[in-house]
């Protein structure tokens, strides 16, 4: 038997007794970060295939929720800072080693691009709209007339941005949970998954909508064999990794993790869709929510978890 | 130069005055510690076999927590010592999630606090808190560089281990067994 303790009666907040430093903010951002990565990347995706008409909602309708996405996401970071009059300081550096710097600079890029895709798509909401000052207007027109070289690099930068949300935290080999590479494409297709879902929700058009609900289907499916392969990869790991791996395996997050990501985030979704492309009458709004609902939870989870699970000394 | 410290578990009792020297000396926050004592009892009663270890910062030579700070707050020190600049560090958390020692925490002020190996005294020098308090005179600090150092010459003579050297942080905290 072996027993451990802090004998000295260590209790620094935030670290003891287990790791908690990171609350709601930041798999709240990593979800806000994902959506709008999803949202922009098959915005751009259609732009550059050139199916803008046929696919409406994706490249002109649904961007304009990402402004507000992300501007809710960075907010959240924020909150999530200790020393937040300090944060401007992640400006005056580029560290090429450190995922959040990374992340910094790719929003700093992203953010602005956002504004810029839902501006020179705002007749889509107000047809009457009127840009009024010149200044705007040519803007306006300049931004359109370069719309393919913006769709570009929109959709790079966005599976950038959801790609980091996952690296994020596969970056630190003290948290086991985090320590796998998968994290980072799984995250992504996460994103990639929720950006489907709102897609269809706003879409009136049946075929888009069709299309958008066998994209999402797929990816699921991708997600579904890549959580496969992380507890593959852990089991056959080490012992920190596969200590980690039981916090969903029989551990304290087994539940939440199985019932609320895997069967109503992803399994239940995948049928509900798979019926309504048979011809049943089932409302959009359950599978888009339930994949919202899942792609969300399974941020707090692996975050939470995360933090709990680490080295044994 | 290298700092390193090697701390003998054969000689510590575990008095905890590590602890009491460095929050003093360091002004800690009430509540907050840069160092602690781990006590680890192996074996079944009546054959048990305890060690004790005076834990603090690694000071690695590969620092998870300098790596993955996105503003370069975190950083290497003279010595090797990895130290966090209060006026750049945003209070991110990303080093304190990636310490698998846990030696970091987030000050009351809002930046990110550790063990300094107290570089103010060694500037002076002076020995850290921690070593010149220790009443067994359990510590050994010194430059690994320098073969005539006192913890040059503990670790020539004496079996030692580092913590989770597995995780590839390669940890600059020796315990003498």
């Amino acid at each position: 038997m072996r027993e451990e303790i802090i004998v000295s009666g260590r209790a620094n907040p935030l670290i003891d007794p287990h790791l908690h430093i990171w609350h709601w903010q930041i798999p709240l951002y990593l979800f806000l970060g994902g959506l709008a990565a999803g949202i922009l990347f098959f915005a751009g995706l259609y732009t550059i295939l050139g199916k803008e008409k046929e696919y409406p909602t994706a490249v002109r309708l649904a961007p304009h929720i990402v402004p507000f996405v992300l501007i809710i996401g960075l907010f959240a970071l924020f909150l999530d800072l200790k020393h937040k009059l300090y944060f401007w300081r992640l400006y005056t550096t580029i560290r090429l080693e450190s995922p959040m710097s990374w992340g910094a600079w790719v929003l700093m890029l992203v953010t602005p691009l956002s504004f810029i895709w839902s501006a020179i798509h705002i007749k889509e909401i107000f047809p009457k709209w009127n840009w009024k000052f010149k200044i705007l207007i040519f803007l306006n027109e300049f931004f359109t007339k370069y719309k393919l070289a913006i769709a570009w690099v929109m959709a790079i930068s966005s599976v950038i941005l959801g790609v980091y949300t996952g690296i994020l935290f596969s970056a630190f080999n003290a948290r086991p949970l985090w320590n796998t590479s998968i994290l980072g494409p799984l995250f992504l297709a996460s994103g990639l998954s929720a950006g489907a879902a709102v897609i269809m929700l706003f879409s009136k058009n049946h075929h888009e909508r069709t299309t958008f609900s066998k994209i999402d289907i797929t990816i699921i499916v991708v997600e579904l064999f890549l959580i496969i392969h992380m507890f593959m990869g852990f089991l056959a790991s080490t012992e920190v990794q596969i200590k980690a791996a039981e916090l969903f395996l029989g551990g304290p997050y087994t539940a939440s993790f199985w019932i609320f990501v895997v069967i109503l985030g992803m399994i239940i979704p995948v049928i509900l869709e798979v019926l309504e492309l048979k011809k049943y009458k089932i409302p959009v709004l359950i599978p888009a929510t339930l994949v919202l609902f899942g792609s969300l939870m399974l941020r707090f989870l692996i975050s939470f978890a995360g933090q709990e699970s680490r080295w044994l000394y | 130069m290298r700092y390193a410290m090697a701390i003998d578990t054969k000689k510590c009792v575990g008095c905890s005055d590590c602890v009491v020297s460095c929050q003093t000396e360091n002004d800690v926050p009430i509540g907050y510690c840069r160092d602690w004592v781990v006590e680890v009892t192996d074996g079944t009663y009546p054959q048990l076999e305890i060690e004790i270890r005076s834990e603090r910062c690694n000071q690695c030579d590969n620092s998870p927590c300098v790596r993955c700070c996105p503003t370069g707050a975190s950083h290497y020190a003279e010595g090797g010592i990895v130290l966090v600049t209060p006026n750049k560090c945003i209070g991110c958390g990303a080093c304190i999630t990636s310490c698998p020692y846990d030696a970091r925490y987030a000050h009351p002020d809002g930046y990110v606090d550790k063990c300094t190996f107290c570089i103010h005294r060694i500037k002076k020098g002076l020995e850290p808190a921690c070593v010149a308090a220790c009443p067994t005179k359990c510590m050994y600090f010194g430059d690994l560089d320098d073969p005539n150092s006192k913890v040059s010459e503990v670790l020539k003579k004496r079996k030692w281990k580092t913590l989770i050297p597995e995780a590839g942080t390669e940890p600059q905290l020796y315990f003498l067994i």
